[in-house]
């Protein structure tokens, strides 16, 4: 009996293991694939730099890179604190009456499908003496629609019979919208959590983006722009490889988040056997 | 419109309810119930007969479109509890959590009511599991907390709404003699709506009969059979009576109604 149980949690631990090795080792492929392609096609730097090149280059500019690398971190965090607040207090306000939803959702919508691109400089523009500012709404804009429309719908998935419950026990609507509504749609909300985490970084890029070919000065995608211009491709890649580092661990860092937060309840966040 | 009193006073009177819904159909056609305190009545019919609407009606969720209801001669909503055929646990709380409910929404903290909480869990058997989550409950267990639930606020009637009806035979036939035995023992009043003929003989000092199209109560049969019932009872020929009798009014309702 002993020895079943050992065999059991063994399986897991080494399933355990697998799940990080397997992606590393497709990783570890794709490196060694483009070193390989690189060596043996000759491709000259300023076209495809080898990994090697790009690790190098990044730890050559290492001194430069790094700070505007913080600048993006501190827009996008921004950008997404934003979104969360305003985000759940407008889903909030939504779940109150069907017709402020109904009045009010599609000119988030528009908000939404407006393309960040378009309005970007309009945007720097109009705040013309914060730069900072402006790339922080430009991010706002791209992130809040997911954390809105999740917590919406969650906020009015809230179980039936456990809605008559709280009438029965004579519940205020405060009370039902706290103890209710808002735990109800907590799994949503985290799941617009992860997108909108990616997104806000993906604003505060194409926002630096725009005002990168103004001519001012930003974070890290500021860096991907200038070392494209001055074909420095070695840079490009080492800055766009941070890039994709910070997008990969907001992704992970929110992944972890919610299911700490799940844990005891919520079926996405439980590991089952069948 | 004067209330006579007779005795012993009733709990709670339905007279001549109606309840239209708004697409026309008629859910209830001038239903009459008189709860007496301490009986364990039971609703049966098929379904579509309005059994769980007269409940809901009852709880207040939603009024009545005609007739009148009255708490011992009063308007008022006298202290109830409902429970469901769906246990409708909140999965992100605990078993103390679920139970807390009631009395939290009435703004009574978890400390001061604690005890009362444990003394529910031990009547309905679930000492050990108080800090359990729900999905870490059987079918039955969960019911038990939801009737905990209900049981917290020392209700003065107990409303319950197929509770039992998503449970596996075994399981229902031992909540059944649980839920008897504490009947018993804390003369509560319950109003019980079941589709199952046998539970519902079974339990109750009175049967209501009700039949579809529209809702309505075509029989009122006392159940006269001492307590405590032993489970020798539903083996017994007069058990076998009342599950006949019930059938048969429920048969002839059937062939009047496709008649």
């Amino acid at each position: 009996m002993k020895k079943q149980v050992t065999q059991v949690f063994g399986k897991k631990k080494s399933e355990a293991i697998w799940s990080w090795l397997a992606p590393a080792f497709v990783g570890l492929v794709t490196v060694v694939g483009w070193d390989v392609f690189v060596r043996i096609t000759n491709v000259p730097p300023y076209l495809l730099p080898g990994p090697g090149v790009v690790i190098k280059t990044l730890i050559e500019e290492w001194g430069d890179l790094f700070p505007s690398l913080l600048i993006t971190v501190q827009i996008t965090v921004m950008a997404f604190l934003a979104a969360v607040v305003s985000g759940v207090l407008i889903a909030i306000l939504f779940a109150q009456s069907k017709w402020v939803e109904r009045s009010f959702f599609p000119y988030a919508v528009i908000l939404q499908t407006t393309p960040i691109v378009a309005i970007a400089p309009l945007i720097i523009i109009w705040l013309q003496n914060n730069t900072f500012m402006a790339l922080v709404v430009c991010a706002w804009i791209v992130a809040f629609f997911p954390i809105v429309s999740n917590t919406t719908l969650g906020l009015n998935s809230a179980d039936h019979t456990l809605q008559n419950l709280f009438e029965i026990y004579g519940a205020s609507r405060w009370q039902t919208l706290i103890h209710l509504r808002l735990p109800s749609a907590l799994p949503y909300f985290l799941g617009g959590l992860r997108i909108s985490g990616g997104l806000a970084l993906i604003g505060a890029v194409v926002a630096e983006f725009v005002a990168g070919t103004g001519g001012t000065r930003s974070g890290i995608a500021y860096q991907i722009l200038i070392s494209s211009f001055n074909l420095q491709i070695p840079r490009m890649f080492a800055a766009l490889l941070m890039t994709t580092v910070l997008g990969v661990a907001i992704f992970v860092g929110l992944t972890i988040l919610s299911d700490r937060l799940l844990a005891h309840w919520h079926e996405s966040a439980i590991k089952r056997e069948n | 419109m004067i209330m006579t009193a007779p005795m012993p006073v009733s709990l709670l009177t339905l007279k001549d309810i109606d309840k239209v819904y708004q697409d026309g159909t008629v859910a209830l056609q001038g239903v009459n119930l008189d709860v007496k305190p301490g009986e364990f009545i039971s609703l049966v019919g098929p379904s579509g007969c309005g059994k769980s609407t007269v409940l809901r009606l009852v709880a207040g969720l939603g009024d009545p479109t005609g007739g009148m209801m009255a708490w011992q001669g009063t308007n008022e909503q006298h202290n109830l509890a409902f429970v469901f055929q769906d246990p409708a646990l909140m999965p992100w709380a605990n078993v103390v959590d679920n139970i807390h409910l009631p009395l939290k929404l009435k703004g009574q903290s978890l400390r001061s009511v604690r005890p009362q909480i444990q003394s529910v869990i031990n009547t309905v058997d679930l000492d050990g599991c108080e800090y359990r989550y729900p999905r870490q409950l059987s079918g039955g267990m969960k019911m038990r907390v939801s009737i905990a639930r209900a049981l917290v606020t020392k209700p003065q009637i107990l409303l319950m709404d197929e509770p039992f009806g998503a449970l596996d035979e075994m399981t229902r036939s031992r909540l059944n003699s649980d839920l008897l035995h504490l009947w018993e023992a804390n003369h509560w009043t319950i109003l019980f709506v079941t589709h199952n003929i046998y539970e519902a003989v079974y339990l109750s000092t009175r049967v209501i009969v009700m039949a579809a199209r529209p809702g309505r109560v075509v029989a009122d049969i006392p159940i006269e059979a001492s307590y405590p019932r032993p489970n020798s009872f539903r083996t017994s020929s007069q058990f076998n009576h009342y599950c006949r009798e019930i059938m048969a009014i429920l048969s002839e309702e059937k062939s009047i109604g496709v008649g």
